[in-house]
């Protein structure tokens, strides 16, 4: 598989698909990799199979899933060469990326590469997230897309952000039994949002869907708690029942599922590997990776595009898309600079609208603080390794400056999934124990390989 | 576990640790493993618990298993392919 271009793009979702496009039409030779079966990302995810041979789940998704076909026949008919079911696992400030699929490992080539690989859930470490029936929402919101399959038994639903409601509906609709919805939103973070809101109003369709996504989850007779807090999931082998706290009060619900979510956060593991400067994003409470308007990063040869730079959901991914692909173009020699900014510019002020939304939406769903720095020592941090909260602030306490030096003392962030699921944890963690903030603890440093590779795979690729 | 919404997909049948499963075209072996009922892909390394699919899209890394020999893949991300053999991730004696 392997080969050279002018381009690669790494992620076929919203971002992916735009960059690749617009670099495409400006005369640049683009290969685009991607994990997943089909092109689409998470937003889109097997849109066109569903729209082809599914209508009840078309129904079910809504209108913003279907928006997705355009974009997505543009981008098949682009002339991008389109790799799917292939991962990513180094990328190289040279431009080499380097890919592994069933059929084994290979190289792409490229004189720039733009990033594109998406957002993740924010890991929600709560007491008993490990149990078998508990897992994300967007897990579930992405296993009713495709293959269509619906939680089946009692499911709770914990947590805050836009997508709570919306998945939370699209779920009824399909038919879950919801035996509650635990919505953590923190009353102060709702004030404090109210700041930010006078900007929100020039582009308020967002915010509208929201809350009527909101009224009608109110409305559909699920019993909805506002300000719950103290959420713990309990169970020998499986989730059996869920614990929250609401008015002072400890309650019992019993639950075959529980669906987390506190908001979404950038993907940065690849670009951070290729070298990327990080930064810690304090309204998000996350990392983004550095980058200009244009997507361009502090490696000269790669560029970022849409959630993986910083969370802006998939209408802001495309328009990021776009400008990263532009830009690609211009640095390649496709496109002069004033052709680049000409075509840039409607996107630019498209995209400056919409940020003091984000700033709102960051704001009132700012997760609490139980999500962010587990208060019970006995809360599982690092999934991979099993490694506590206690142990973690044992190790801060001792002096450790940053998550690669906890991971030294406690194996926190040592296992396959190289620190995505704790590493955000760990650095609040130390950020309470040695009462500084946050944003001055250096990131996780990321190594290859990104994914599991045998020995062998390890050697074919250094031949 | 996990119901299926109606669905035309052609049926597909994979071995989970060497017991026949019905699948459909289409799935990755993640949704075919919840479809079933079967909520976990491995024991933690250290306490020995049962682990299942966290994330779904290739982050958490807890659906890794063993799929026709190859180790370390994502039940999430791969797609079902008639006769498959998946085998979940045990913890071994000395807890590795």
């Amino acid at each position: 598989m392997n080969r050279t271009c002018s381009l690669a793009v790494i992620g076929a979702g919203p971002a992916g698909m735009a960059a690749a496009r617009a670099a495409r039409d400006a005369g640049a030779d683009v290969t685009v990799i991607d994990d997943n079966a089909a092109a689409g990302g998470q937003a889109y995810r097997d849109l066109q199979a569903n729209a082809a041979s599914r209508p009840g789940a078309m129904t079910v998704l809504g209108d913003d899933y279907g928006q997705g076909r355009a974009l997505l026949e543009r981008f098949q008919s682009c002339g991008a060469t389109i790799m799917t079911g292939a991962g990513v696992w180094s990328v190289e400030p040279g431009g080499t990326v380097h890919v592994v699929d069933h059929a084994g490992v290979g190289q792409v080539q490229a004189r720039r590469v733009i990033i594109a690989a998406g957002a993740m859930e924010r890991p929600v470490p709560i007491p008993g997230w490990t149990l078998p029936g508990v897992i994300t929402l967007g897990a579930a919101q992405t296993v009713l897309k495709s293959p269509g399959l619906v939680p089946d038994g009692r499911t709770v639903i914990a947590g805050c952000g836009p997508l709570l409601y919306l998945a939370a509906m699209q779920l009824l609709d399909a038919g879950a039994d919801i035996a509650a919805i635990l919505d953590t939103t923190r009353p102060g973070h709702r004030r404090a949002a109210l700041a930010h809101l006078p900007g929100t109003l020039l582009n308020a369709a967002p915010l509208r869907k929201g809350l009527k996504w909101r009224r009608a989850l109110k409305r559909s007779g699920v019993p909805f708690i506002p300000d719950a807090y103290g959420i713990r999931a309990h169970g020998t082998e499986a989730l059996e029942t869920v614990v929250y706290g609401t008015g002072g009060q400890h309650q019992t619900v019993a639950a075959d599922t529980l669906l987390l979510h506190a908001g979404i956060v950038p993907s940065h593991h690849l670009a951070a590997l290729a070298g990327c400067r990080l930064q810690w994003d304090g309204m998000q409470a996350a990392w983004h990776t550095v980058a200009d308007d244009w997507g361009a990063t502090t490696v000269d040869t790669i560029g970022v595009a849409g959630d993986c730079a910083a969370i802006g959901g998939a209408e802001l991914a495309v328009q990021s898309g776009r400008l990263a692909g532009l830009d690609a173009a211009y640095r390649l020699g496709f496109l002069d600079r004033a052709a680049r900014d000409r075509a840039g510019s409607s996107v630019l002020r498209m995209i400056r609208r919409q940020r003091p939304l984000r700033r709102f939406l960051d704001s009132y769903f700012r997760p609490p603080d139980e999500f962010l720095m587990p208060p019970d020592d006995d809360t599982i941090v690092c999934r991979c390794e099993d490694v506590t909260a206690g142990a973690v602030r044992q190790a801060a306490a001792l002096g450790a400056p940053g998550p690669n030096q906890t991971k030294a003392f406690t194996r926190a962030g040592m296992g396959p999934c190289q620190g995505r699921m704790c590493a955000a944890t760990v650095a609040h963690l130390i950020a309470e124990v040695q009462n500084r903030p946050v944003s001055g603890i250096d990131p996780l440093r990321a190594r290859p390989p990104l994914k599991p590779l045998t020995v062998g795979q390890m050697a074919a690729s250094a031949e | 576990m996990f119901r299926r919404l109606p669905s035309t997909a052609p049926r597909v049948e994979i071995f989970v640790d060497g017991r026949a499963i019905t699948a459909r075209s289409g799935d990755t072996v993640a949704a075919a493993l919840l479809a079933d009922g079967q909520n976990w892909t491995r024991e933690a390394a250290n306490a020995g618990t049962r682990r299942g699919p966290y994330c779904l899209i290739g982050h958490c890394h807890e659906c890794l298993v063993e799929i026709d020999g190859q180790p370390g893949q994502h039940a999430c991300l791969v797609t079902v392919r008639d006769g498959m053999r998946v085998v979940r991730t045990r913890r071994m004696e000395d807890g590795t």
